[in-house]
């Protein structure tokens, strides 16, 4: 692409930079935020069907009482997988998907602040992704677990929690160096005059959730450490026989654990808090109280982790100070129900796929936040905890809450990513489907948790009255799964219609449309200066003294400062072509190899460790000496 | 914001201000830095629990010499100051000298990994070994991870020195040594915690009976 200015030929550096923008090769050493973005999501995507593939074999084997599909231990290794694929490889990136294509546009910036890391930890996540799947191949998949409590996962005879900890320590790494990445840019790359309080929410919320990826992964990551340790060199960490204490995991788990509840949920807050002033034409009620909800959910979220471990027995004060802090981080939740509701509260309402899974997710997030009330309450908590009431719970935040969110975000943005509409009569069928089998899979949930039916068991029998409710949450889970396949194929179909659309076709408020849909490599001809929040509806309407928005004419609102991706605009830059961008680059894809290799090598033997390393760090030092064209 | 009143036309430069005015990279190692105090948090907190856990010996005070531990963590904590050298020396656009410096600040990194390494045989020869009781288990991991830190840290400063030959450290690129500068310091304060905690602090005696 022309728009790559390609830096004068060098001697210094092991390969050739690549130059190619474009092609099937370009994908594997692309720097630019909106290829990796799409990468992400569809490798993250392609988890999805894997780890609801695994979700449906669940439901298979507890659709009739005293079935024998599944044995005990497969049964233990599919619960597992589906819980790390869902939480590791199918939210956090799908979630990083968004944050990668949008915050650059939405800020205004041309990329991220380091665009070879951002390409990094995309091949790293991919890497631990295909490192703990091929577990399946090697000695058997994680069977502890998402939770992976020790000391059950340091005397399992398998290899399965070996696999499980390396394999989230890469992902760690691939999220760790994203998180740094991203706020950065956040913090330093945005437009003339978008200030912190002229970010969308979604920005904000991005901004909120790479902190919080920041200060708690380092904690699993001593975890998992340790957890290693154990298993591979007799360390004693959690080992009660010696001394060792195993709710130290529990500890360094949940100090990890509850922080990235809200790095799965506040991206799909973000999201819905774009999308719902849009189709309500209104701007989001109470703008700054969302965001500092967002902040206060943010720190609160560190200081309630033992909620998860009332029965471990931490004693009554400990246990009564969890259960207040979790009920306070009640209140800027609630604060967040309240201002979308605002929001829709005499707008002038779009019933839009986007629009659809938004309310969608509002009405399941407040079910599944009020279930969670309910475990705030240490004496109920005793009652439900290791039920299927607390499994109704969290599917009700995390499939109600975020996987509905990004869907919404996924129809939402369609769009500006691809040039092209998704169908929304299909949407939304795929919307309906999925709300009546998700309700249908886990509502009946709480019943069977109520009657006493606990997690992660593979059979029960027909005598204890579990069997009626149980056929219905399968019914559900298949449901969803059909809702799922018409997504998938109304997606591949999008691509068969003509690219006619126009650039900002949702009629939307925020500078990524500000853009043509799909954006050029430079994102921007001219980076827009920004006067206000919602900077793109004001530049688009104007308010009479009577209160009534009409449109201002086209061409801008006169004031010269304002055009930008008009005609004059693009002429005068050349279409981008004199921008200066980063060219792609072998490194990062290097220098993430070495990690899965090293990984291996502490499984089956120090060559590959030895291998990993030098494979990591040429892809290091290759990367510094690379001849610079950022 | 500093960029607020900035002109349009300013922003569209190839290396346009940043935000906040401080450079991208010097704002990630900062984030970066925030984020390893949790790595060692979480580690010191480990020892911490299982200071007085161990059921059977060596304890800390049958092995620890405070004396030979304190001499390298004086160089150690000197190395900071060659450090600080190194970048003086190159702002003033002296490379020759701050490449010394940079070379002697590996050294004396050399030499606290080189001693921790000949304290660790030390310690397994008095019958101390990783998997020997819980002391051995949370204190070597700790101080292993710190000195993991520490042999980054001189690999980098070797990587300055070999690119300053290349002509690649000038004056107004002085920000590697900058940044690379701050990582080393922030390993030598972790290393001022982990001494006062592990080292200084006394553990009870063991119980008769464990």
């Amino acid at each position: 692409m022309a728009s790559v200015s390609v830096p004068a030929e060098r001697p210094k550096g092991l390969l050739r930079r690549p130059t190619a923008t474009s092609g099937f090769w370009a994908w594997f050493t692309t720097v630019d935020h909106k290829k990796i973005g799409i990468l992400y999501g569809i490798t993250a995507f392609a988890f999805f069907l894997v780890g609801g593939t695994e979700a449906l074999l669940i439901r298979v084997q507890l659709a009739r009482p005293d079935q024998d599909i599944l044995n005990t231990a497969v049964y233990n290794e599919l619960f597992t997988m589906h819980g790390v694929t869902m939480v590791f490889l199918v939210v956090m990136p799908l979630s990083a998907a968004f944050f990668n294509y949008l915050l650059p546009l939405m800020i205004g910036a041309r990329d991220v602040a380091f665009p070879r890391l951002n390409a990094f930890s995309y091949w790293a996540f991919l890497f631990a992704g295909i490192f703990i799947y091929s577990s399946w191949f090697l000695g058997g998949a994680p069977n502890g677990g998402w939770f992976g409590y020790a000391p059950n996962s340091v005397v399992d005879p398998t290899r399965g929690m070996t696999f499980y900890a390396i394999g989230l320590l890469i992902a760690g790494i691939a999220s760790t160096v994203s998180a740094f990445n991203l706020a950065v840019t956040i913090i330093n790359m945005r437009a003339p005059g978008m200030t912190l309080f002229r970010m969308p929410v979604f920005v904000w919320m991005g901004l909120v959730v790479q902190l919080l990826l920041a200060f708690s992964l380092p904690v699993i990551t001593i975890g998992l450490v340790e957890l290693l340790f154990d298993r591979l060199f007799g360390t004693h960490f959690f080992d009660p026989a010696t001394g060792g204490n195993p709710v130290l995991w529990q500890h360094l788990f949940w100090l990890f654990g509850h922080p990235e509840v809200y790095i799965l949920i506040l991206p799909a807050m973000g999201i819905v808090s774009e999308i719902l002033p849009v189709f309500s034409r209104k701007p989001l009620f109470g703008y700054q109280f969302v965001v500092f909800s967002g902040i206060a959910i943010g720190f609160i979220g560190f200081g309630v982790w033992a909620h998860h471990m009332f029965a471990v027995g931490l004693g009554p004060v400990a246990n009564t100070a969890f259960g207040v802090s979790t009920m306070i981080i009640a209140i800027p939740t609630g604060v967040k129900i309240f201002n979308w509701m605002g929001t829709m509260w005499n707008g002038d309402l779009r019933f839009t796929t986007p629009m659809l899974f938004s309310v969608g997710f509002i009405a399941m997030f407040v079910i599944g936040g009020l279930s969670g009330v309910t475990h705030a309450i240490v004496p109920s908590d005793y009652q439900q905890t290791d039920t299927y009431y607390i499994v109704a719970h969290f599917h009700y935040v995390l499939f109600g809450g975020a996987i509905l969110g990004l869907f919404g975000g996924l129809y939402y943005w369609w769009p500006k990513v691809f040039g092209r509409m998704l169908s929304e009569t299909v949407g939304k069928v795929v919307f309906w489907l999925m709300l009546i089998g998700f309700n249908l899979t886990f509502g009946p949930m709480h019943v069977l948790g109520l009657q006493g039916m606990p997690r992660r068991i593979q059979s029960y029998p027909d005598s204890l009255g579990l069997s009626f409710w149980n056929l219905v949450s399968t019914i559900g889970a298949f449901t969803i799964a059909v809702s799922v396949l018409i997504f998938v194929v109304s997606a591949i179909a999008s691509f068969r219609r003509p690219k006619e659309m126009e650039n900002d076709p949702w009629d939307a408020r925020t500078v990524e449309w500000l853009t043509t849909s799909p954006p050029p490599d430079h994102n921007f001809d001219e980076i827009p200066v920004v006067h206000s929040l919602d900077e793109l509806w004001h530049r688009k309407y104007a308010e009479t003294e009577g209160g009534r928005v009409v449109p201002v004419a086209a061409g801008g609102s006169g004031d010269p400062a304002h055009g930008l991706a008009d005609e004059h605009g693009a002429g005068e830059h050349d279409g981008g072509h004199a921008i200066h961008l980063p060219g792609p680059s072998y490194y990062p894809l290097i220098a993430a190899l070495g990690l899965p290799v090293l990984g291996y090598g502490l499984i089956f033997g120090v060559g590959y460790v030895v291998a990993g390393f030098a494979i990591t760090l040429a892809g290091l030092f290759g990367w510094i000496l690379e001849p610079s064209a950022e | 914001m500093a960029t607020v009143a900035q002109p349009a036309e300013h922003a569209v430069t190839e290396h346009a201000e940043t935000s906040t005015g401080l450079p991208s990279t010097k704002l990630a190692i900062w984030l970066f830095l925030a984020s390893d105090c949790l790595l060692f948090g979480a580690l010191i907190s480990t020892y911490v629990l299982y200071r007085n856990a161990s059921t059977v010996g060596p304890f800390p005070s049958d092995v620890f010499d405070i004396p030979y531990t304190s001499v390298s963590s004086f160089v150690l904590l000197a190395s900071s100051l060659t450090m600080v050298l190194a970048l003086a020396a190159l702002q003033r656009g002296d490379v020759a000298r701050s490449r010394v410096w940079l070379l002697a600040t590996a050294m004396l990194g050399l030499t606290f990994v080189g001693g921790q390494v000949y304290e660790f045989t030390t310690f397994v020869e008095e019958g101390l070994g990783l998997s020997t009781n819980m002391f051995g288990t949370s204190f070597y991991v700790l101080t292993g991870f710190h000195g993991a830190h520490v042999t980054v840290g001189i690999l980098m400063l070797l990587t300055l020195v070999a690119l300053s030959f290349g002509g690649r450290i000038t004056p107004e690129g002085s920000e590697s040594v900058e940044l690379v500068g701050l990582y080393w310091h922030f390993v030598d304060i972790v290393w001022i915690a982990i001494f006062t905690i592990v080292y200084l602090i006394p553990t009870n005696p063991p119980a008769a009976g464990g």
